[in-house]
């Protein structure tokens, strides 16, 4: 049994996504960062989707009941400790009962994932276990965890031992360049604004959730309107509404709607954007279908032979840390 | 409304939408010809996927196929989708033909007085003119379930709220841009909801959890307070309680 210490929303249970089903409405959900879902569930061993905690900007604190538990962590940038003991934003280790965990934002990142050697025992809704908290089903009751909640484990294993670091060099991403194909609906915008659209800088606001990424800049001006006959939205489709700042629909989207979309974040890139914190300045590349998929065939590559775990090599030092090693010259007598 | 034009029959737009989503357009316009074409092809590919598709989503115009390009790349999906459409697989199974219960009573019908103002008719006549209609289901969107109808009469052609009402609730048998809808789950708004069905285009649990596929019609058929809250407490046992005729 996983308890949730802390929790200041955010936090939810999600597979890779509800599919199947986007034709009667429903909104596939999934990870927003699902390179980083994979590889922490890839870490021990899991199949790629295995249900996992996504944790975003709010933090979460959790312990294990009963028994031991394999866990291993993903994502951004976060800080996370066990029983104040630091470690690495990609880690794996058992986690003990009596010991709690915690996971807070960090410099850089925006979504951290903890896959558990097992399964988290919840019950599938049209086959998925994808919370998506507007319908209000998937993972726990259709809703983000809170403090106090139970998440039942089957099949739990334990045998890792001490913090072992991820040798996942593909999540050091950058949020500078994200690449995109353009259209579906790129013929409702002059070749002009489709030129500004992929030179000027956009900074991702903060008010941006699990259903979008609103983005601030000089407004796009569409030549044909703004209003289109609703059609199918793929995750990281960038549809500009009537005011001209582009919205980035991610996980939460709805499966169909109604305005233009310039372009479209490639595959491999939608982590990269999803960790964007509010404030990161980007900007657009347009890639092929063909870089695309090729970006997209790269990263299974990485993932396919499993994850090295290395001892853990501290390469930065917070202050606690520090502090507590006494290397800070006359700060400590 | 984008430009209208001679949809039919022309050999449709292949748009990308990134490079595992591929939007084939027949058109531009709501229009039941399209949409008849766009379910035509949904139903020829579903009948015998191509190894690396992963789902279609047909909306009033286009089919969007989402596939893995790992297993399928886009220019076998494109032959694919033109194989289908040479075979003329275009010969879909006629749609079913629902009756769907649905109560004006005012209680349930929140926003019809509002409706009748803006209409320029009495409560009672807007009530029948949206019983007495035969509607399209042309796409769901937005939420679970929720049905984007057409066959609304001209006269309860009302643009959309300038801003959502608070959330309808469950069963909302609505009407706004032209359309009318049915909305599953309680939502925020800004269509006009004008009765309340105690049927559920999706109930989790329940075989089939979806009851309605785009491309069937249906009617509305009043009942009174007494009936709806009957038949609702049918619904909730996991009963259909709309009827179907082949």
């Amino acid at each position: 049994m996983i308890r949730i210490l802390e929790a200041r929303g955010g936090a939810t249970l999600q597979d890779a996504g509800r599919y199947g089903a986007m034709r009667y409405g429903i909104t596939p959900a999934g990870p927003m960062d699902p390179l980083a879902h994979a590889t922490a569930n890839r870490a021990l061993g899991n199949p790629f989707g295995a249900t996992a905690i996504e944790v975003g900007l709010g933090g979460l604190s959790l312990a294990v009941e009963e028994a031991p538990l394999d866990i291993a962590l993903a994502g951004g940038a976060f800080r996370i400790d066990c029983d104040g003991r630091p470690l690495p934003p990609a880690a794996a280790l058992t986690l003990r009962p009596g010991m709690a965990l915690r996971i807070r934002a960090g410099r850089a990142g925006a979504w951290c994932y903890l896959a558990v050697a097992g399964r988290i025992d919840v019950a599938p809704v049209l086959g998925s276990t994808a919370t998506h908290t507007r319908s209000g089903f998937g993972g726990l009751d259709g809703r983000a965890l809170g403090p106090g909640d139970g998440l039942a484990l089957a099949e739990a294993r334990a045998g890792l031992g001490e913090p072992t670091a991820l040798v996942a060099p593909w999540l050091d991403r950058s949020p500078e360049t994200i690449r995109v194909v353009l259209g579906p609906q790129d013929d409702y915008f002059a070749e002009s604004e489709i030129a500004a659209f992929l030179t000027r800088d956009w900074t991702v606001s903060p008010k941006g959730d699990r259903m979008a990424c609103f983005l601030d800049g000089t407004p796009l001006t569409h030549a044909k309107g703004h209003d289109i006959v609703s059609d199918g939205i793929a995750m990281g489709a960038i549809q500009v509404p009537g005011q001209g700042l582009p919205i980035v629909l991610m996980a939460d989207r709805q499966p169909t709607g109604g305005y233009p979309k310039i372009a479209t974040v490639i595959g491999a890139d939608l982590g990269r954007l999803a960790q964007a914190q509010g404030g990161t300045r980007l900007r657009f590349r347009a890639v092929s279908v063909a870089e695309a998929v090729a970006a997209r065939r790269a990263e299974a590559a990485a993932l396919e032979p499993g994850i090295a775990l290395e001892p853990v090599v501290r390469t930065e030092f917070s202050s606690e840390f520090l502090l507590g090693r006494n290397l800070i010259d006359g700060v400590v007598g | 409304m984008a430009a209208p034009g001679p949809d039919t029959g022309g050999r449709p737009r292949f748009l990308d939408a990134g490079e595992a989503a591929l939007v084939v357009e027949f058109g531009a316009r709501v229009d039941p010809a399209l949409n008849d074409r766009v379910l035509a092809l949904d139903a020829a590919l579903n009948a015998k996927p191509p190894r690396g598709l992963a789902e279609t989503v047909p909306t009033y115009r286009s089919l969007m196929i989402h596939y893995d390009p790992l297993a399928l790349s886009r220019d076998a999906l494109v032959a694919a989708v033109e194989g289908r459409l040479a075979e003329g697989g275009a010969a879909r199974a006629g749609g079913r033909r629902w009756t769907i219960p649905c109560c004006y009573d005012p209680a349930f019908a929140e926003d019809i007085a509002e409706v009748a103002d803006l209409a320029g008719r009495d409560v009672a006549a807007v009530a029948a003119l949206h019983a007495e209609a035969e509607y399209r289901v042309y796409m769901y969107g937005f939420a679970p379930g929720f049905a984007y109808l057409g066959g609304l009469p001209e006269a309860l052609a009302l643009p959309r709220r300038p801003s959502p009402r608070p959330p309808h609730p469950p069963g909302a048998v609505m009407i706004g841009g032209g359309l009318a809808a049915i909305g599953t789950f309680p939502m925020p708004t800004g269509w006009y909801v004008l009765a309340r069905t105690p049927e559920r285009l999706f109930a989790e649990g329940r075989d089939p959890a979806f009851l309605i596929e785009s491309g069937d019609t249906l009617r509305f058929e009043p009942v009174d307070a007494g009936t709806f809250t009957a038949l609702e407490r049918r619904a909730a046992g996991g009963e259909i309680v709309a009827r179907v005729a082949a």
